[in-house]
């Protein structure tokens, strides 16, 4: 194995192996369980409903743009934030449902 | 009886009755548990910006301007023009006429209970009472105002001028103060006791046998399920839904609250109104498409037309002649003046 070899292995392994990590948040009486949570790049968030009535959740930001149209109560949508920064997260249908996801490096 | 004084002086200070007297007792004679306050009371008046506290100067003030119609571009239309007291503070037209004559776009909300919302205008666009307070004045379709000439006419007016003084001393005439004041005003024009908030307060005879099945029409999810979006206490989710109503016009779709967030749930949504009031502000709906009460329930059991992204809350319902009734005349003990017919024990 020669010096290249080594020294890629040693960039490269820390991110190969790092687990991403699962986060679950919940819906319920029209709010987010969760006003702020601070994850890391390439982990996932999930948000289930657990209101009578259907949810969305959304965020416009630059960085970490996604939409997951609308959903009953029971199911939980996953969004991956794949890029670091401060990331608004709302429903669209209920717009005093909102929290912030803090993704860091 | 050091320790008598001490807990006399912790009552005075905490502000609350002596309970070691008659209360007791009563508590302790009455066997079940007092029934819990229905989550559909509404405590008190809207809450208000940090710098816009409610007070006599600010209400008579944003009271004078509401009505005033020199407010406007050609001087004839006032806030009440659209929103007038005799018309639940809304309108009974289909759609209002501004300034230039030509019907606006969307029915005129009432402003009952707008300080309770916790977002302005049929698409949410402005976000408190103060924000809404400039749009229509400035809009050219509705009061068609110049702010450079209103300022001036305020300015130009001693009565204006005392009572700017008074209600936001040292804040001077501005388009910031004017908003305030009609904020201010607006946030006291609130219905609250209903008969409906009579019978949740316990009154069983406040309200009709009929209203009261309506009421269990109305909350059940396999009946009426209206209230998954009419939500306790203000009979509003203070959230966006697409209903499904038919456009009336050739105008093309509105497409509702998407014009201000880009969110595909939002195509054609608008904002869930409360419910106070409601037989006051007849047309109903974003277009007034519905002319009556009834028409609104044949809608929602309709299912909402087919028309591009119908909320999936909304589906066709299986009500009976009787439930239908009953649905009205819950609506109608929602209203301020007590209904017309006695309350019956059908
Ligand atoms: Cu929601």
């Amino acid at each position: 194995m020669n010096r290249v070899t080594i020294a890629t292995l040693l960039t490269v392994a820390p991110f190969a192996f790092a687990q991403a990590a699962e986060h679950k948040v919940t819906q319920k009486d029209r709010k987010f369980d969760k006003q702020h949570i601070e994850i890391k790049v390439g982990d996932t968030v999930h948000f289930e409903n657990q209101d009578d009535f259907f949810h969305n959740v959304y965020s416009l930001s630059d960085s970490n743009f996604f939409d997951l149209k609308s959903y009953p109560k029971g199911e939980s949508r996953a969004n991956t934030f794949n890029k670091p920064g401060v990331v608004n997260v709302e429903c669209a249908i209920h717009p005093d449902m909102k929290m912030v996801v803090e993704v860091k490096e | 009886m050091l320790i008598d004084v001490m807990f006399s002086a912790l009552l005075i200070a905490a502000d609350i009755p002596d309970t070691t007297g008659d209360n007791t007792d009563i508590m302790a004679t009455s066997g079940a548990p007092p029934k819990p306050k229905s989550i559909w009371l509404v405590d008190g008046p809207p809450p208000h910006p940090a710098d816009n506290a409610p007070n006599e100067h600010r209400h008579a003030l944003g009271e004078k301007l509401f009505f005033d119609p020199k407010l406007s571009g050609n001087g004839e239309v006032a806030c009440a023009s659209c929103h007038a007291p005799d018309q639940g503070w809304a309108d009974s037209r289909a759609f209002s006429t501004g300034v230039p004559g030509t019907p606006l776009g969307r029915a005129t909300p009432t402003v009952v209970n707008s300080g309770y919302s916790l977002i302005q205008m049929w698409d949410g666009r402005f976000a408190s009472l103060e924000e809404q307070a400039l749009g229509p004045l400035a809009a050219a379709d509705e009061m068609n105002a110049v702010p450079a000439q209103v300022i001036a006419y305020l300015v130009d007016s001693d009565d204006y001028q005392n009572m700017f003084g008074k209600a936001y001393p040292g804040e001077g005439i501005t388009l910031q103060t004017l908003a305030k004041a009609l904020a201010a005003y607006q946030r006291t024009i609130i219905v609250i006791d209903t008969p409906f908030d009579r019978w949740q307060r316990g009154d069983e005879n406040a309200v009709s046998t009929s209203a009261k099945r309506g009421f269990e029409v109305f909350k059940d999810p396999n009946r009426g399920n209206c209230a998954a979006c009419h939500q306790a206490p203000h009979f509003t989710d203070h959230g966006f839904h697409n209903i499904g109503v038919p456009e009336l016009r050739n105008t093309g779709r509105d497409a509702g609250r998407h014009k201000v967030i880009p969110i595909a749930v939002l195509k054609g949504a608008f904002k869930t109104p409360g419910l106070r009031n409601i037989s006051s502000t007849a047309p109903y709906f974003h277009n007034s498409y519905a002319k009556t009460l009834e028409e609104v329930v044949e809608h929602y059991i309709g299912g909402g037309r087919n028309v591009p992204n119908l909320s999936p809350s909304m589906k066709p319902l299986q009500l009976s002649h009787q439930e239908k009734a009953d649905l009205v005349a819950f609506m109608k003990s929602l209203d301020q003046i007590p209904a017309q017919e006695e309350p019956s024990n059908e």
